[in-house]
Protein backbone atom coordinates (compact mmCIF):
# COMPACT_ATOMS: atom_id res chain seq x y z
CA UNK A 1 0.00 0.00 0.00
CA UNK A 2 1.28 3.38 -0.75
CA UNK A 3 0.72 6.29 1.56
CA UNK A 4 1.33 9.03 -0.24
CA UNK A 5 2.87 12.23 1.18
CA UNK A 6 0.60 14.66 3.18
CA UNK A 7 0.14 18.44 2.73
CA UNK A 8 1.79 19.88 4.72
CA UNK A 9 0.19 23.47 4.17
CA UNK A 10 -3.04 23.89 5.08
CA UNK A 11 -4.93 24.22 1.69
CA UNK A 12 -6.93 27.22 3.00
CA UNK A 13 -3.33 29.49 2.35
CA UNK A 14 -2.44 27.77 -0.97
CA UNK A 15 -4.28 30.28 -3.00
CA UNK A 16 -3.49 34.14 -3.15
CA UNK A 17 -6.07 36.30 -3.48
CA UNK A 18 -5.06 37.65 -7.14
CA UNK A 19 -5.31 33.80 -9.42
CA UNK A 20 -9.15 33.95 -7.54
CA UNK A 21 -9.77 37.37 -8.55
CA UNK A 22 -8.11 36.45 -12.07
CA UNK A 23 -10.57 33.36 -12.26
CA UNK A 24 -13.61 35.75 -11.51
CA UNK A 25 -12.83 38.17 -13.84
CA UNK A 26 -11.81 35.37 -16.89
CA UNK A 27 -15.70 33.75 -15.88
CA UNK A 28 -16.90 37.52 -16.54
CA UNK A 29 -14.85 38.22 -19.46
CA UNK A 30 -15.76 35.11 -21.41
CA UNK A 31 -19.52 35.28 -20.17
CA UNK A 32 -21.16 31.82 -20.83
CA UNK A 33 -17.93 29.93 -21.36
CA UNK A 34 -18.69 30.77 -25.56
CA UNK A 35 -15.02 31.69 -25.61
CA UNK A 36 -13.89 28.93 -23.11
CA UNK A 37 -15.63 26.59 -26.04
CA UNK A 38 -13.80 27.79 -28.65
CA UNK A 39 -10.36 27.70 -27.04
CA UNK A 40 -10.97 24.63 -24.91
CA UNK A 41 -9.56 26.60 -21.98
CA UNK A 42 -8.93 24.80 -18.79
CA UNK A 43 -10.30 26.82 -15.86
CA UNK A 44 -8.27 25.96 -13.07
CA UNK A 45 -10.12 25.64 -9.70
CA UNK A 46 -8.59 27.29 -6.59
CA UNK A 47 -9.51 27.03 -3.21
CA UNK A 48 -10.94 30.33 -2.13
CA UNK A 49 -9.44 32.78 0.72
CA UNK A 50 -9.11 31.53 3.95
CA UNK A 51 -12.13 32.41 6.60
CA UNK A 52 -15.36 30.86 5.73
CA UNK A 53 -17.03 32.13 8.68
CA UNK A 54 -17.11 28.79 10.27
CA UNK A 55 -15.75 27.26 13.72
CA UNK A 56 -12.15 25.63 12.94
CA UNK A 57 -11.94 22.17 14.13
CA UNK A 58 -9.26 21.82 16.90
CA UNK A 59 -6.56 19.79 16.81
CA UNK A 60 -6.89 18.95 13.11
CA UNK A 61 -3.39 17.60 11.20
CA UNK A 62 -2.82 16.16 7.71
CA UNK A 63 -4.13 13.04 7.43
CA UNK A 64 -2.75 10.07 5.05
CA UNK A 65 -3.38 9.33 1.74
CA UNK A 66 -3.91 13.49 0.28
CA UNK A 67 -4.20 13.95 -3.33
CA UNK A 68 -1.83 17.08 -4.24
CA UNK A 69 -4.75 18.24 -6.83
CA UNK A 70 -6.21 21.45 -6.05
CA UNK A 71 -9.23 21.78 -4.33
CA UNK A 72 -12.30 22.66 -5.35
CA UNK A 73 -14.01 26.04 -4.43
CA UNK A 74 -15.50 26.42 -0.57
CA UNK A 75 -17.89 28.10 -2.55
CA UNK A 76 -19.04 25.59 -4.98
CA UNK A 77 -18.35 22.62 -2.18
CA UNK A 78 -21.25 24.44 -0.21
CA UNK A 79 -23.46 25.45 -2.93
CA UNK A 80 -23.61 22.28 -5.09
CA UNK A 81 -24.92 18.99 -3.01
CA UNK A 82 -26.99 16.49 -3.37
CA UNK A 83 -29.15 15.65 0.02
CA UNK A 84 -32.25 15.19 -1.37
CA UNK A 85 -33.69 15.51 2.80
CA UNK A 86 -33.54 19.15 1.66
CA UNK A 87 -34.92 19.27 -1.66
CA UNK A 88 -33.87 17.46 -4.92
CA UNK A 89 -32.17 20.17 -6.62
CA UNK A 90 -28.54 21.35 -5.93
CA UNK A 91 -29.18 24.61 -4.89
CA UNK A 92 -31.66 23.82 -2.38
CA UNK A 93 -29.46 22.34 0.17
CA UNK A 94 -27.50 25.38 0.71
CA UNK A 95 -30.38 27.45 1.49
CA UNK A 96 -32.56 25.10 3.42
CA UNK A 97 -30.65 23.00 5.84
CA UNK A 98 -29.91 26.24 8.25
CA UNK A 99 -32.71 24.70 9.66
CA UNK A 100 -30.96 21.44 11.04
CA UNK A 101 -30.22 21.45 14.56
CA UNK A 102 -27.03 19.53 14.92
CA UNK A 103 -26.31 19.90 18.44
CA UNK A 104 -27.21 17.44 20.81
CA UNK A 105 -26.49 15.23 18.62
CA UNK A 106 -26.25 11.24 19.38
CA UNK A 107 -25.87 8.21 16.96
CA UNK A 108 -27.42 4.88 18.14
CA UNK A 109 -25.22 1.41 17.41
CA UNK A 110 -27.20 -1.18 17.47
CA UNK A 111 -26.47 -4.97 16.10
CA UNK A 112 -24.19 -6.93 16.39
CA UNK A 113 -21.43 -5.40 19.11
CA UNK A 114 -20.97 -5.71 22.56
CA UNK A 115 -21.01 -2.26 23.42
CA UNK A 116 -24.88 -0.86 21.82
CA UNK A 117 -26.28 2.30 22.87
CA UNK A 118 -26.91 5.82 22.26
CA UNK A 119 -23.99 7.84 22.30
CA UNK A 120 -23.41 11.51 22.45
CA UNK A 121 -21.73 13.11 19.20
CA UNK A 122 -18.86 14.59 22.22
CA UNK A 123 -18.26 10.85 23.28
CA UNK A 124 -17.94 9.65 20.08
CA UNK A 125 -15.26 12.18 18.43
CA UNK A 126 -13.63 12.21 21.72
CA UNK A 127 -9.92 10.68 21.29
CA UNK A 128 -10.33 10.62 18.13
CA UNK A 129 -7.46 11.91 15.93
CA UNK A 130 -8.67 14.62 14.10
CA UNK A 131 -7.08 14.80 9.86
CA UNK A 132 -7.65 16.98 7.31
CA UNK A 133 -7.96 14.67 4.11
CA UNK A 134 -8.25 15.63 0.79
CA UNK A 135 -9.86 13.32 -1.51
CA UNK A 136 -11.56 13.38 -4.75
CA UNK A 137 -15.19 12.69 -4.90
CA UNK A 138 -16.93 11.12 -8.07
CA UNK A 139 -20.71 11.89 -8.54
CA UNK A 140 -22.61 8.97 -10.26
CA UNK A 141 -24.15 12.06 -12.31
CA UNK A 142 -20.56 12.55 -14.06
CA UNK A 143 -18.96 15.64 -11.77
CA UNK A 144 -16.14 15.37 -9.23
CA UNK A 145 -14.69 17.68 -6.73
CA UNK A 146 -11.65 17.61 -4.99
CA UNK A 147 -12.96 18.27 -1.29
CA UNK A 148 -10.12 19.27 1.69
CA UNK A 149 -12.19 17.10 4.38
CA UNK A 150 -11.84 16.88 8.24
CA UNK A 151 -12.47 13.87 9.81
CA UNK A 152 -10.97 10.62 12.03
CA UNK A 153 -10.63 7.09 10.31
CA UNK A 154 -13.92 4.62 10.89
CA UNK A 155 -12.46 1.91 12.15
CA UNK A 156 -10.95 3.49 15.39
CA UNK A 157 -14.90 4.18 16.07
CA UNK A 158 -16.21 1.03 15.14
CA UNK A 159 -13.07 -0.96 17.26
CA UNK A 160 -14.89 0.47 20.40
CA UNK A 161 -18.18 -0.56 19.94
CA UNK A 162 -16.47 -3.80 19.64
CA UNK A 163 -18.03 -6.06 16.77
CA UNK A 164 -18.86 -9.69 16.98
CA UNK A 165 -18.11 -11.59 14.52
CA UNK A 166 -21.28 -11.81 13.13
CA UNK A 167 -20.90 -8.47 11.75
CA UNK A 168 -20.23 -8.34 8.73
CA UNK A 169 -21.96 -5.66 7.00
CA UNK A 170 -22.52 -2.10 8.92
CA UNK A 171 -25.58 -0.18 8.05
CA UNK A 172 -25.48 3.68 8.48
CA UNK A 173 -28.90 5.73 8.75
CA UNK A 174 -29.75 9.48 8.27
CA UNK A 175 -32.02 11.41 10.48
CA UNK A 176 -35.66 11.35 10.04
CA UNK A 177 -37.69 14.68 10.89
CA UNK A 178 -39.26 15.65 8.52
CA UNK A 179 -39.83 19.19 10.30
CA UNK A 180 -36.04 20.11 10.07
CA UNK A 181 -35.59 18.20 6.33
CA UNK A 182 -38.27 19.45 4.60
CA UNK A 183 -37.66 17.52 1.51
CA UNK A 184 -38.57 14.23 3.65
CA UNK A 185 -42.28 15.47 3.27
CA UNK A 186 -42.32 13.91 0.49
CA UNK A 187 -41.78 10.32 -0.42
CA UNK A 188 -38.69 10.82 -3.24
CA UNK A 189 -36.59 7.97 -1.52
CA UNK A 190 -37.65 6.07 0.97
CA UNK A 191 -36.68 7.68 4.05
CA UNK A 192 -34.53 7.73 6.56
CA UNK A 193 -31.95 7.31 4.34
CA UNK A 194 -29.91 4.19 4.22
CA UNK A 195 -26.50 3.20 3.13
CA UNK A 196 -24.16 0.14 4.05
CA UNK A 197 -20.66 -0.61 4.21
CA UNK A 198 -19.29 -4.64 3.74
CA UNK A 199 -17.25 -4.94 7.50
CA UNK A 200 -13.37 -4.97 5.29
CA UNK A 201 -14.55 -1.70 3.41
CA UNK A 202 -15.34 -0.07 6.87
CA UNK A 203 -12.49 -0.62 8.25
CA UNK A 204 -10.57 0.12 5.17
CA UNK A 205 -7.88 3.60 6.59
CA UNK A 206 -9.19 5.56 3.73
CA UNK A 207 -12.63 5.43 5.37
CA UNK A 208 -13.44 8.30 7.38
CA UNK A 209 -15.95 10.07 9.13
CA UNK A 210 -16.04 13.63 8.61
CA UNK A 211 -16.99 16.25 10.42
CA UNK A 212 -15.06 19.43 9.07
CA UNK A 213 -14.60 20.97 5.32
CA UNK A 214 -11.60 23.38 4.87
CA UNK A 215 -10.41 23.13 7.96
CA UNK A 216 -13.76 24.20 9.67
CA UNK A 217 -16.95 22.41 11.26
CA UNK A 218 -19.05 21.16 8.31
CA UNK A 219 -21.93 22.87 6.98
CA UNK A 220 -25.23 21.39 6.87
CA UNK A 221 -25.69 20.97 2.89
CA UNK A 222 -22.35 18.87 3.86
CA UNK A 223 -23.93 16.33 6.13
CA UNK A 224 -22.94 17.77 9.78
CA UNK A 225 -22.45 16.87 12.02
CA UNK A 226 -21.30 13.70 11.27
CA UNK A 227 -21.13 11.91 7.42
CA UNK A 228 -19.31 8.88 5.90
CA UNK A 229 -16.53 9.60 3.45
CA UNK A 230 -15.73 7.10 1.09
CA UNK A 231 -13.57 8.42 -1.81
CA UNK A 232 -13.40 4.99 -3.81
CA UNK A 233 -17.27 4.77 -4.33
CA UNK A 234 -19.73 6.82 -5.98
CA UNK A 235 -20.98 9.71 -3.67
CA UNK A 236 -24.07 8.97 -3.04
CA UNK A 237 -22.46 6.19 -0.39
CA UNK A 238 -21.39 9.25 1.83
CA UNK A 239 -24.47 8.93 4.21
CA UNK A 240 -24.79 12.58 5.86
CA UNK A 241 -26.24 13.04 9.42
CA UNK A 242 -25.80 9.69 10.80
CA UNK A 243 -28.38 8.92 13.57
CA UNK A 244 -27.72 5.10 13.29
CA UNK A 245 -25.19 2.49 12.99
CA UNK A 246 -26.38 -1.11 13.22
CA UNK A 247 -23.92 -4.28 12.56
CA UNK A 248 -25.07 -6.70 10.37
CA UNK A 249 -24.94 -10.21 9.56
CA UNK A 250 -26.46 -9.86 5.80
CA UNK A 251 -25.76 -7.24 3.73
CA UNK A 252 -27.90 -4.38 4.11
CA UNK A 253 -30.03 -2.67 1.59
CA UNK A 254 -29.40 0.83 0.88
CA UNK A 255 -31.87 3.70 -0.01
CA UNK A 256 -31.00 3.91 -3.77
CA UNK A 257 -31.19 0.23 -4.41
CA UNK A 258 -34.72 -0.08 -2.70
CA UNK A 259 -35.74 3.24 -5.43
CA UNK A 260 -33.98 2.03 -8.27
CA UNK A 261 -31.83 -1.65 -7.99
CA UNK A 262 -31.17 -1.74 -11.83
CA UNK A 263 -29.27 1.31 -11.79
CA UNK A 264 -27.76 1.22 -8.27
CA UNK A 265 -26.00 -1.64 -6.67
CA UNK A 266 -24.70 -2.12 -2.97
CA UNK A 267 -20.95 -1.60 -4.12
CA UNK A 268 -21.62 1.31 -6.31
CA UNK A 269 -17.23 1.37 -6.75
CA UNK A 270 -16.11 4.37 -9.45
CA UNK A 271 -15.67 1.83 -12.01
CA UNK A 272 -15.64 3.41 -15.56
CA UNK A 273 -15.91 0.06 -17.12
CA UNK A 274 -19.85 0.00 -15.96
CA UNK A 275 -21.78 2.37 -17.63
CA UNK A 276 -24.76 3.75 -15.87
CA UNK A 277 -28.36 4.09 -17.90
CA UNK A 278 -28.33 7.72 -17.61
CA UNK A 279 -24.30 8.63 -17.46
CA UNK A 280 -21.88 7.17 -18.61
CA UNK A 281 -18.89 6.74 -16.43
CA UNK A 282 -16.01 6.75 -18.20
CA UNK A 283 -15.61 10.72 -18.23
CA UNK A 284 -16.36 12.93 -15.70
CA UNK A 285 -16.44 17.04 -15.55
CA UNK A 286 -14.11 18.06 -12.36
CA UNK A 287 -16.36 21.27 -10.49
CA UNK A 288 -14.46 24.01 -12.12
CA UNK A 289 -12.65 22.60 -15.26
CA UNK A 290 -13.95 23.10 -18.46
CA UNK A 291 -12.99 19.60 -20.19
CA UNK A 292 -14.13 16.52 -18.88
CA UNK A 293 -11.50 14.31 -17.73
CA UNK A 294 -11.21 10.49 -17.87
CA UNK A 295 -12.55 8.76 -14.60
CA UNK A 296 -9.98 6.37 -12.81
CA UNK A 297 -10.88 2.89 -11.84
CA UNK A 298 -11.91 3.05 -8.19
CA UNK A 299 -11.51 6.97 -8.55
CA UNK A 300 -8.03 6.65 -8.63
CA UNK A 301 -7.85 5.19 -5.23
CA UNK A 302 -6.93 1.15 -7.03
CA UNK A 303 -3.78 0.57 -5.52
CA UNK A 304 -5.29 1.15 -1.84
CA UNK A 305 -8.69 -0.80 -2.17
CA UNK A 306 -8.58 -2.78 -5.79
CA UNK A 307 -7.57 -6.06 -3.82
CA UNK A 308 -11.06 -6.26 -2.05
CA UNK A 309 -12.82 -7.06 -4.60
CA UNK A 310 -10.51 -9.65 -6.43
CA UNK A 311 -12.49 -12.35 -7.68
CA UNK A 312 -15.67 -10.33 -8.03
CA UNK A 313 -17.56 -9.45 -10.84
CA UNK A 314 -17.55 -5.75 -10.93
CA UNK A 315 -20.01 -5.64 -13.78
CA UNK A 316 -22.59 -8.05 -11.76
CA UNK A 317 -21.50 -6.16 -8.46
CA UNK A 318 -22.14 -2.73 -9.40
CA UNK B 1 -58.45 43.21 -31.88
CA UNK B 2 -56.33 43.31 -35.19
CA UNK B 3 -54.58 46.46 -34.78
CA UNK B 4 -52.72 45.41 -32.15
CA UNK B 5 -52.08 42.22 -33.35
CA UNK B 6 -48.34 43.55 -34.95
CA UNK B 7 -47.63 45.07 -31.41
CA UNK B 8 -48.66 41.50 -29.80
CA UNK B 9 -46.36 39.84 -31.67
CA UNK B 10 -43.75 41.82 -31.36
CA UNK B 11 -43.65 42.00 -27.84
CA UNK B 12 -43.96 37.94 -27.78
CA UNK B 13 -40.94 37.67 -29.98
CA UNK B 14 -38.19 39.91 -27.46
CA UNK B 15 -40.39 37.67 -24.30
CA UNK B 16 -39.07 34.87 -26.31
CA UNK B 17 -35.67 35.87 -26.32
CA UNK B 18 -35.60 36.45 -22.76
CA UNK B 19 -34.69 33.30 -21.12
CA UNK B 20 -31.61 33.45 -23.64
CA UNK B 21 -30.99 37.07 -22.50
CA UNK B 22 -31.45 36.35 -18.84
CA UNK B 23 -28.67 33.11 -19.40
CA UNK B 24 -26.04 35.17 -20.68
CA UNK B 25 -26.83 37.56 -17.82
CA UNK B 26 -25.98 35.13 -15.33
CA UNK B 27 -23.14 34.07 -17.09
CA UNK B 28 -21.88 36.82 -17.02
CA UNK B 29 -22.03 37.80 -13.64
CA UNK B 30 -21.40 34.03 -12.56
CA UNK B 31 -24.79 33.12 -11.23
CA UNK B 32 -25.05 29.96 -13.10
CA UNK B 33 -23.79 27.97 -9.74
CA UNK B 34 -20.81 25.46 -9.45
CA UNK B 35 -21.51 23.70 -12.43
CA UNK B 36 -22.71 26.12 -15.31
CA UNK B 37 -22.44 23.87 -18.61
CA UNK B 38 -25.06 21.17 -16.54
CA UNK B 39 -27.24 24.52 -15.75
CA UNK B 40 -27.01 26.30 -19.48
CA UNK B 41 -28.54 22.61 -20.69
CA UNK B 42 -30.83 22.35 -18.58
CA UNK B 43 -32.53 25.88 -19.22
CA UNK B 44 -31.95 25.65 -22.84
CA UNK B 45 -33.94 22.22 -22.93
CA UNK B 46 -36.27 23.46 -20.30
CA UNK B 47 -37.23 26.27 -22.12
CA UNK B 48 -37.77 24.26 -25.73
CA UNK B 49 -39.97 21.90 -23.99
CA UNK B 50 -42.38 25.03 -22.62
CA UNK B 51 -42.29 26.77 -26.06
CA UNK B 52 -43.06 23.59 -27.61
CA UNK B 53 -46.08 23.29 -25.58
CA UNK B 54 -47.20 26.33 -25.82
CA UNK B 55 -47.74 25.92 -29.52
CA UNK B 56 -49.82 23.46 -28.41
CA UNK B 57 -52.30 26.01 -26.59
CA UNK B 58 -52.91 28.21 -29.98
CA UNK B 59 -55.13 26.34 -31.43
CA UNK B 60 -56.79 25.68 -28.10
CA UNK B 61 -57.32 29.16 -27.22
CA UNK B 62 -58.56 29.89 -30.94
CA UNK B 63 -61.04 27.66 -30.30
CA UNK B 64 -62.86 28.84 -27.50
CA UNK B 65 -61.83 32.94 -28.37
CA UNK B 66 -62.49 32.57 -32.06
CA UNK B 67 -59.46 34.69 -32.67
CA UNK B 68 -58.20 33.74 -35.90
CA UNK B 69 -55.39 36.58 -35.62
CA UNK B 70 -53.75 34.01 -32.82
CA UNK B 71 -52.63 31.68 -35.14
CA UNK B 72 -49.95 34.19 -36.63
CA UNK B 73 -48.07 33.79 -33.31
CA UNK B 74 -47.88 29.89 -33.86
CA UNK B 75 -45.09 29.60 -36.27
CA UNK B 76 -43.02 31.87 -34.11
CA UNK B 77 -43.52 29.86 -30.73
CA UNK B 78 -42.41 26.84 -32.92
CA UNK B 79 -39.82 28.44 -34.40
CA UNK B 80 -38.60 29.58 -30.78
CA UNK B 81 -38.89 26.23 -29.58
CA UNK B 82 -36.66 24.79 -32.55
CA UNK B 83 -34.12 27.84 -31.79
CA UNK B 84 -34.09 26.94 -28.11
CA UNK B 85 -33.83 22.81 -28.85
CA UNK B 86 -30.84 23.94 -30.98
CA UNK B 87 -28.76 25.70 -28.10
CA UNK B 88 -29.88 22.49 -26.20
CA UNK B 89 -28.14 20.28 -28.49
CA UNK B 90 -24.91 22.90 -29.40
CA UNK B 91 -24.61 22.70 -25.87
CA UNK B 92 -24.74 19.25 -25.18
CA UNK B 93 -22.37 19.09 -28.12
CA UNK B 94 -19.61 21.51 -27.92
CA UNK B 95 -19.80 22.46 -23.96
CA UNK B 96 -20.33 19.44 -22.34
CA UNK B 97 -18.60 16.49 -25.04
CA UNK B 98 -16.48 18.98 -26.75
CA UNK B 99 -17.64 17.33 -30.26
CA UNK B 100 -15.96 13.58 -28.99
CA UNK B 101 -17.70 11.77 -31.98
CA UNK B 102 -17.43 8.32 -30.56
CA UNK B 103 -18.59 9.73 -26.82
CA UNK B 104 -21.42 11.34 -28.41
CA UNK B 105 -22.40 8.31 -30.69
CA UNK B 106 -22.04 5.57 -27.73
CA UNK B 107 -24.24 8.31 -25.51
CA UNK B 108 -27.30 8.09 -28.21
CA UNK B 109 -26.77 4.24 -28.56
CA UNK B 110 -26.76 3.72 -25.20
CA UNK B 111 -29.07 6.42 -23.12
CA UNK B 112 -32.61 5.94 -23.20
CA UNK B 113 -33.27 9.46 -22.39
CA UNK B 114 -30.31 10.91 -24.89
CA UNK B 115 -31.74 8.23 -27.71
CA UNK B 116 -35.46 10.03 -27.21
CA UNK B 117 -33.86 13.46 -27.18
CA UNK B 118 -32.30 13.18 -30.65
CA UNK B 119 -35.12 12.00 -32.00
CA UNK B 120 -37.36 14.83 -31.14
CA UNK B 121 -34.75 17.12 -32.57
CA UNK B 122 -34.70 15.37 -35.94
CA UNK B 123 -38.45 15.65 -35.70
CA UNK B 124 -38.47 19.25 -34.34
CA UNK B 125 -35.82 19.89 -37.88
CA UNK B 126 -38.36 18.60 -39.85
CA UNK B 127 -40.82 21.09 -38.44
CA UNK B 128 -38.41 23.77 -38.53
CA UNK B 129 -37.31 23.30 -42.84
CA UNK B 130 -41.41 23.02 -43.95
CA UNK B 131 -42.64 26.35 -41.64
CA UNK B 132 -41.76 28.87 -44.65
CA UNK B 133 -45.06 29.94 -46.62
CA UNK B 134 -43.53 28.63 -49.53
CA UNK B 135 -42.74 24.84 -48.29
CA UNK B 136 -46.58 25.47 -47.12
CA UNK B 137 -47.99 26.12 -50.27
CA UNK B 138 -45.53 23.77 -51.88
CA UNK B 139 -46.89 20.70 -50.11
CA UNK B 140 -50.02 21.93 -49.95
CA UNK B 141 -52.44 22.49 -47.08
CA UNK B 142 -53.44 19.25 -46.35
CA UNK B 143 -50.43 17.79 -46.48
CA UNK B 144 -48.54 20.29 -44.43
CA UNK B 145 -51.23 19.89 -41.67
CA UNK B 146 -50.32 16.37 -41.44
CA UNK B 147 -47.19 16.56 -41.65
CA UNK B 148 -47.19 18.62 -38.21
CA UNK B 149 -49.19 16.21 -36.50
CA UNK B 150 -45.34 15.13 -35.79
CA UNK B 151 -45.37 17.81 -33.11
CA UNK B 152 -47.77 15.36 -30.88
CA UNK B 153 -45.32 12.95 -31.37
CA UNK B 154 -42.28 15.41 -29.97
CA UNK B 155 -44.07 16.70 -27.44
CA UNK B 156 -44.56 13.56 -25.96
CA UNK B 157 -41.01 12.50 -26.71
CA UNK B 158 -39.48 15.70 -25.40
CA UNK B 159 -41.50 15.04 -22.02
CA UNK B 160 -40.29 11.39 -22.18
CA UNK B 161 -36.74 12.45 -22.88
CA UNK B 162 -37.03 14.94 -19.74
CA UNK B 163 -38.88 12.06 -17.37
CA UNK B 164 -35.86 9.26 -18.55
CA UNK B 165 -33.07 11.54 -17.47
CA UNK B 166 -34.72 12.16 -14.01
CA UNK B 167 -33.27 10.62 -11.01
CA UNK B 168 -36.00 10.45 -8.32
CA UNK B 169 -37.91 13.22 -7.98
CA UNK B 170 -40.44 12.75 -10.90
CA UNK B 171 -42.66 16.09 -10.26
CA UNK B 172 -41.54 18.53 -12.70
CA UNK B 173 -41.57 16.11 -15.77
CA UNK B 174 -44.99 14.84 -14.25
CA UNK B 175 -46.31 18.31 -14.02
CA UNK B 176 -45.40 19.30 -17.83
CA UNK B 177 -47.28 15.62 -18.79
CA UNK B 178 -50.48 16.71 -17.49
CA UNK B 179 -50.10 19.86 -19.27
CA UNK B 180 -49.75 17.80 -22.50
CA UNK B 181 -52.51 16.00 -21.15
CA UNK B 182 -55.11 18.35 -20.82
CA UNK B 183 -54.35 20.48 -24.03
CA UNK B 184 -54.84 16.82 -26.17
CA UNK B 185 -57.87 16.00 -24.01
CA UNK B 186 -59.40 19.70 -25.05
CA UNK B 187 -58.37 18.88 -28.51
CA UNK B 188 -60.29 15.54 -28.57
CA UNK B 189 -63.64 17.42 -26.59
CA UNK B 190 -63.94 20.26 -29.00
CA UNK B 191 -63.55 17.83 -31.74
CA UNK B 192 -66.73 15.83 -30.28
CA UNK B 193 -68.45 18.81 -29.98
CA UNK B 194 -67.98 19.66 -33.33
CA UNK B 195 -69.05 16.54 -34.78
CA UNK B 196 -72.08 16.92 -32.05
CA UNK B 197 -72.43 20.54 -33.45
CA UNK B 198 -72.27 20.38 -37.17
CA UNK B 199 -74.62 17.41 -36.94
CA UNK B 200 -77.49 19.57 -35.35
CA UNK B 201 -76.51 22.71 -38.41
CA UNK B 202 -75.83 25.45 -35.31
CA UNK B 203 -73.65 28.34 -36.23
CA UNK B 204 -69.75 27.54 -35.57
CA UNK B 205 -67.15 29.91 -34.85
CA UNK B 206 -64.56 26.77 -36.05
CA UNK B 207 -62.07 28.30 -38.30
CA UNK B 208 -60.66 27.24 -41.71
CA UNK B 209 -57.28 25.77 -41.52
Amino acid sequence: MIIKKPADIPSSEITDQQIYRDRRRFIRNTSTLLLAGMTGTVLQPRPAQAGYGGQPVAGTRPGPFSTNETPTLYKDITSYNNFYEFGTDKKSPALLSGSLKTDPWSVAVEGAVSRPGNYFLEDILKGQPMEERIYRMRCVEGWSMVIPWVGFPLSGLIKRFEPSADAKYVEFQTLLDPVQMPGQRRNVLDWPYVEGLRMDEAMHPLTILAVGLYGEILPNQNGAPLRLVVPWKYGFKGIKSIVKMRFLEQQPQSSWMRSAPHEYGFYANVNPQVSHPRWSQRRERRIGEFRKRKTLMFNGYAEQVAHLYQGMDLKKNF
Amino acid sequence: MRRAEPAFKLLLFFACLLPLFLLVWQGWCDLLGANPIEAITHDTGSWALRLLLLTLVVTPLRQITGWNGIMRIRRMLGLFAFFYASLHLITYLWLDQFFLWEEIWLDIEERPFITVGFAVFLLLVLLALSSPRVVMRWLGGKYWQRLHRIVYIAAIGGIVHYWWLVKADERSPQLYALFLFVLLAVRVWYSRWFAHLSGSGLPLFRPRV
